[in-house]
């Protein structure tokens, strides 16, 4: 966002992909959970924590996972056209999109797992 | 100190250049000071639930909670750049309506499900259930 004010495209793209990169690290790492305790047999129709877990955390990688097509589809963008207004502000809408699914996380990350671990 | 020096004077240019632009951002010192506050943040509830530093677990998901809230609140400034001046204040207007919203919801959830029990039809014992 700060590289976009100063309208220097290929610092944004830059960013974008290091963003980008994180996500996919960030779904990685969430998709190894998930396929490790499907293996050791907590699926969400073990429990109603399971249930409410895999639907909870699911939820949240969903929509990371539509950032991410966001952002590949705002890079395609600015490519084309540069940083012209209406992807300026395409750009501000995903960043907040982008912040905001942080904001949730950090609930998710305090009921689930935290206040999870103290029962 | 250089980052800050530099961001400042730009930012200050940035503002008269963008006078008409209602919405906010933010500027490089503001986002590494969102990002070290939400590092904290998030490595003190962790720390305080991994090591199980307090002994009390009540006191520990009060405290946890706090701290979530705390973060919350850094990443509506920092990152998200909510204040009460951009688009004359509707912006928090809308946050203020939004907050009520969610209160109303949540606790409203809460108090029905803590009545359901009481609320429910006589039926038998659940857990003689298979």
């Amino acid at each position: 966002m700060l590289t976009m004010e100063k309208s220097k495209i290929g610092a944004t793209q830059a960013w974008l992909a290091i963003t980008g990169l994180f996500g996919l690290a960030f779904l990685g790492i969430e998709l190894t959970e998930f396929a490790h305790m499907i293996h050791e047999g907590a699926t969400p129709q073990r429990s109603a924590f399971l249930s409410s877990f895999f639907t909870l955390v699911g939820t949240h990688g969903l929509h990371v996972t539509f950032g991410l097509v966001w952002l590949t589809t705002l890079m395609v963008q600015v490519a084309r056209f540069g940083l012209i207004e209406a992807n300026r502000r395409r750009l501000m809408c995903l960043s907040m999109f982008w912040h905001f699914l942080d904001v949730v996380w950090i609930g998710v990350f305090t009921f689930v797992y935290l206040m999870g671990m103290l029962r | 100190m250089t980052s800050d020096s530099h961001a400042l004077p730009s930012n200050a240019g940035d503002h008269g250049h963008h006078a008409h632009d209602a919405a906010a951002h933010g500027t490089l010192s503001s986002y590494l000071i969102g990002f070290g506050l939400s590092v904290v943040l998030t490595a003190v509830p962790f720390w305080l639930v991994m090591t199980g530093a307090i002994a009390d677990k009540q006191v520990t998901a009060l405290i946890v909670l706090l701290l979530a809230a705390v973060q919350i609140v850094v990443h509506m400034i920092y990152f998200l750049h909510m204040n009460t001046r951009s688009e004359n204040g509707w912006t928090m207007m809308a946050l203020i309506f939004t907050v009520i919203m969610v209160v109303i919801a949540l606790t409203g959830s809460l108090w029905v499900m803590h009545h359901l029990n009481t609320n429910m039809m006589p039926m038998h014992d659940m857990s003689q259930m298979p």
